[in-house]
């Protein structure tokens, strides 16, 4: 079945019916699933959350035409696998945004731009997206993160230093934040 | 109101192999593989604007009837019956195991064929062939019956 799939979703592109594809991306924190649309990177989900309510969520958000397929999913599967062996400081794959709205896109518009290896209050980040006082939605902004690493919810801490939360686990948040701070290139 | 339908994805994953085992009964072996892809992309095209989500299966099932239909259409063949016991075709089995029987369903005419194929390569019910094939629920049933039977005979004589 396998074939057949990767054979129907490679006719399925070529005719411009295959709107989702997805693959899980093996990593050091275990196996994540990684769903693109043609304009990039839509999704992003950690090993714990169950794949069928994530591709559920995409069929209902994004579009039903959805299909595993591996093959197109090799380029962010590059970069995913040179950020955690800490040779890739920024990604350069496309993001498709179109999960997110409002002042929830602005800030993760912001996240993105946090440059590798360093850190960002919530106050921050609500400030550089235009809303100093809403500190609480850009704490809700990344917490529902629809694409966590690629664009790093992991850089924003609370203010005085606590970790915040994470939606992979905190003990996920430590780790991501070692493997940027061990990377010294000098 | 619009409806929530799943990720293509389990479609496949639920009801592919069924689609593949009815279309290895209705077109053979050999352009069951063609016949399947062409199944899925016409169901990929049409599934974003479909409308009732309840039966998945069968909507998947009657485009593949639709795509057996064309190929037989447009191949003219009519594969010759040999071989066994017609009895077993009446117990509702994967065609796999019989595709001499699957070959002499495929010799029957039109309508006769597809709802014994539909029927017992497929298990859908007399309804759902009837919507498939356009008669009625009552229709299809002589349909499945008539054919069961011309297959009887063939078999006999031969």
């Amino acid at each position: 079945m396998h074939e057949r799939v990767a054979e129907l979703a490679r006719r399925a592109l070529d005719e411009g019916l295959l709107d989702v594809a997805y693959a899980e991306v093996d990593s050091p924190i275990g196996l994540l699933a990684v769903a693109v649309t043609e304009r990039g990177v839509v999704r992003l989900a950690f090993p714990g959350e169950p794949l069928d309510e994530v591709l559920g969520e995409l069929a209902s958000h994004v579009s039903p035409r959805i299909l595993e397929a591996p093959a197109r999913l090799d380029a962010p599967r590059r970069e995913l696998d040179a950020y955690f062996a800490g040779r890739l400081r920024e990604f350069s794959t496309p993001v498709d945004w179109s999960l997110s709205h409002g002042f929830l896109l602005a800030a993760r518009r912001a996240c993105a731009a946090i440059p590798y290896g360093e850190v960002r209050t919530y106050a921050e980040l609500a400030g550089a997206a235009g809303s100093p006082r809403a500190v609480r939605a850009a704490g809700n902004a990344m917490a529902r993160n629809p694409i966590p690493i690629i664009v790093p919810c992991h850089r924003v801490l609370r203010s005085g230093g606590g970790l915040g939360g994470y939606g992979g686990g905190l003990d996920v948040k430590r780790w991501l934040l070692g493997l940027e701070r061990s990377d010294v290139s000098m | 109101m619009s409806v929530r339908l799943p990720p293509f994805q389990t479609l496949l994953d639920r009801h592919g192999d069924d689609v593949l085992a009815y279309l290895r009964a209705a077109v053979g072996r050999h352009d069951a593989e063609d016949c399947w892809q062409e199944t899925m992309l016409a169901a990929l095209r049409a599934y974003p604007g479909l409308r009732d989500g309840s039966n998945l299966r069968g909507w998947l099932l009657v485009i593949a009837h639709r795509k057996a239909i064309d190929l037989h259409r447009t191949s003219g063949r009519r594969p010759i019956a040999v071989g066994e016991p017609a009895e077993q075709i009446a117990a509702p089995v994967r065609p796999d195991p019989e595709p001499e029987l699957w070959a002499a369903v495929r010799t029957l005419p039109g309508k006769q064929r597809a709802a014994v194929t539909l029927r017992f390569a497929a298990d859908l019910d007399y309804r759902a062939i009837g919507n498939a094939i356009g008669c009625s629920e009552a229709a299809a049933r002589q349909n499945v019956r008539a054919g069961l039977a011309a297959v009887r005979k063939e078999w006999r004589h031969a």
